[in-house]
């Protein structure tokens, strides 16, 4: 900051005024993200310490009566942790899926063959559109009664009866004699993150490898390297540092992922993830404290786990 | 001293198998089947969604399994239903589209107004802070949007925006600006140092410098950050959800698709009719901007 008690025959220079034209360009973006994000996020933390009830929420003080009531609830409510653990298989899942599935995809369409842009286009589709279209053609296409899925299963593969994708919590899969509980539901939508998300890993890996230079590939063939040991210790390992981007990324909006399992499941099924019990609290119970309180323990859960991520990356000699 | 290893066999002679000429020969092979695969997985749901758009509800429950329409079955009654107002017995998904159409449009003004000059001054201009400024809005995104949501609602509800497009243009422009501003960041460090001194040795100022010269050079990346804020706005779910859930007029493709789509009345034919109509023009935007998004505008800016 510049005094603005500066003399006023002698002109700033230009650092000075460089100084001030860059505050008065992003005071416009600070305004409206502290109006609009931060200033919310610091209210909601405070409505977790206070007994609140969605309609008298701002009729009493900012500050009064704080208690740790709502997390001494939230925190000794069993449905918090067994939200949380599908939460960490939902997002491990998808994360893992998701970031595979991109790494495949950019390799496959690496070098260029005829329609290769209309290729790459159409793989991004389904990042593209909007997620209440997708999920509803999902739900229709999985539907036991007049799915495409279901019946395609039952006529060509040989299905004895309709499988209830996004409806069934627990089904028994008879594996060599052995009776292995699948989560269905759950699966089902790690499938669909995995493949709403792969476009986004896709992106991202296709780039890199765009970017990257093919004479130690062509070195490494000269010395006898075939294909997968090329691809294992010449591009896996450049590779890494975006991975380890995307996988950060990832985890973060999986985390906080409220639309996808909402729109496909309503969290039914053995697929309610955090996110969704937040909106339960907040809408069917009314309990904005909770809720608030609940949304405070997920972020630090969230923080706590990229901290170790972070630590482990470290420790691997690895930068972020 | 021994002499360095050095490899006395010569390649294998190219008929015999080797794990080289094996891995290559599956790998031609696997390529084309992975990447058919790809397409299939992608595009099967597009494929149905267009599919059973144009088919009487009846010709659906009769034949699930079937991937194509018969000719006599091709019918567009759908999209007349689902376009048409609900005064004339339709679901009224015109006057949504125009609804969703004002969100997104003016979403992308607002954010590029306000965040070209922001990412400009981040990217050029030395000010105090802008090292925190980036700090918080990561940390403010590792809060669930549901966080934010909760005192906005109040807010909103008592300054009699909910319910409102306004409020809803509000909250995207928020959530985007931080994003573009990392989008077109990066792209003003590229314009070279050298053209905007020059400018303002040439006696334009900041504002001019910005205006006449880094602008021009940047719109390839302003215009993919438009897309990526039009694709969110016009997407988005939730906050639509909670703003505007009891205003019929007000409500957005995306809500009043997950609204009727929960209701028996509607058959599923007219919904897919509906999906549509709420995918189709976003990929219209995608496809035809894509072209556009390349970079190399700089390329003979500056003369030697």
């Amino acid at each position: 900051m510049t005094a603005a008690t500066a003399p006023p025959r002698r002109r700033r220079t230009l650092a000075q005024r460089d100084a001030r034209t860059g505050l008065a360009l992003v005071a416009p973006t600070l305004v409206i993200v502290l109006a609009v994000v931060v200033v919310p996020l610091v209210w909601s933390v405070l409505i977790a310490f206070q007994r609140l009830k969605l309609i008298n929420v701002g009729r009493q003080g900012i500050f009064e009566d704080l208690s740790v009531d709502n997390f001494a609830r939230v925190l000794t409510s069993p449905s918090l942790w067994s939200s949380l653990g599908i939460t960490l298989g939902y997002t491990a899942g998808s994360v893992v899926l998701s970031i595979g599935l991109g790494l495949l995809a950019a390799m496959v369409v690496r070098r260029p063959f005829r329609g290769r842009t209309l290729v790459r286009a159409s793989l991004l589709l389904p990042y593209v559109a909007p997620v209440v279209a997708v999920t509803f053609v999902w739900r229709t296409m999985l539907n036991p009664e007049f799915g495409a899925i279901n019946e395609i299963g039952q006529n060509l593969l040989g299905w004895t009866e309709p499988i209830p994708f996004l409806s069934q919590a627990r089904s028994m899969v008879d594996f060599l004699g052995a009776e292995i509980p699948v989560p269905t539901a759950l699966l089902t939508a790690i499938v669909f993150e995995g493949w709403r998300y792969l476009p986004f890993a896709f992106l991202f890996l296709m780039a890199r490898l765009e970017a990257m230079s093919t004479e130690p590939e062509e070195a490494a063939y000269v010395d006898g390297a075939t294909p997968l040991q090329s691809f294992r210790h010449i591009i896996l390992p450049q590779l890494l540092p975006v991975i380890a981007l995307l996988a950060v990324l990832r985890t973060i909006w999986t985390f906080n992922e409220f639309d996808d399992i909402f729109l496909l499941t309503g969290g039914a099924a053995g697929t309610g993830v955090a996110s969704v019990r937040v909106y339960e609290l907040l809408t069917v119970q009314r309990n904005v404290g909770a809720a608030a309180a609940q949304s405070v323990v997920l972020a630090l859960v969230l923080v706590l786990l990229l901290t170790v991520y972070v630590l482990l990356m470290r420790r691997r000699g690895e930068r972020l | 001293m021994t002499a360095p290893a050095i490899r006395t066999t010569p390649r294998p002679a190219a008929r015999r198998w080797t794990r080289d000429r094996i891995e290559r020969r599956a790998l031609k092979v696997l390529r084309w089947v992975v990447l058919a695969l790809f397409l299939i997985a992608t595009l099967f749901p597009f494929y149905l969604m267009l599919l059973l758009s144009v088919k009487p509800i009846e010709a659906l429950l009769r034949d699930p399994a079937s991937l194509i329409v018969a000719f006599e079955d091709f019918t567009l009654d759908t999209y007349v239903e689902v376009l048409s107002p609900q005064s004339a017995g339709g679901q009224g998904f015109l006057s949504f589209l125009l609804n969703s159409a004002l969100v997104a449009v003016s979403s992308v003004v607002i954010a590029l107004l306000v965040a070209i000059p922001g990412a400009y001054a981040i990217s050029r201009l030395p000010f105090w802070g802008h090292r925190k400024i980036s700090a918080l809005f990561i940390a403010s995104y590792l809060f669930p949007a549901i966080v934010i949501a909760i005192p906005l609602f109040v807010l909103f509800t008592r300054i009699g925006l909910r319910g409102s497009l306004v409020g809803l243009v509000l909250v995207y422009t928020a959530q985007t600006i931080p994003v573009a501003i990392y989008m077109m960041r990066n792209y003003f460090e590229t314009v070279p140092v050298s053209i905007e001194e020059a400018a303002l040795v040439d006696g334009l100022g900041r504002i001019g410098v910005l205006r006449r010269i880094s602008i021009p050079l940047a719109l390839p990346s302003i215009m993919a950050t438009g897309l990526f804020v039009f694709m969110i706005a016009w997407n988005e779910f939730l906050f639509a959800l909670l703003f505007l859930v009891d205003k019929r007029e007000q409500w957005t493709v995306s809500l009043g698709l997950s609204q009727l789509s929960g209701s028996i009345e509607v058959p599923t034919t007219v919904l897919m009719a509906g999906s549509v109509v709420l995918t189709l023009p976003i990929i219209i935007v995608f496809f035809a901007t894509e072209r556009l998004l390349t970079g190399g505008l700089t390329a003979g800016a500056e003369k030697g």
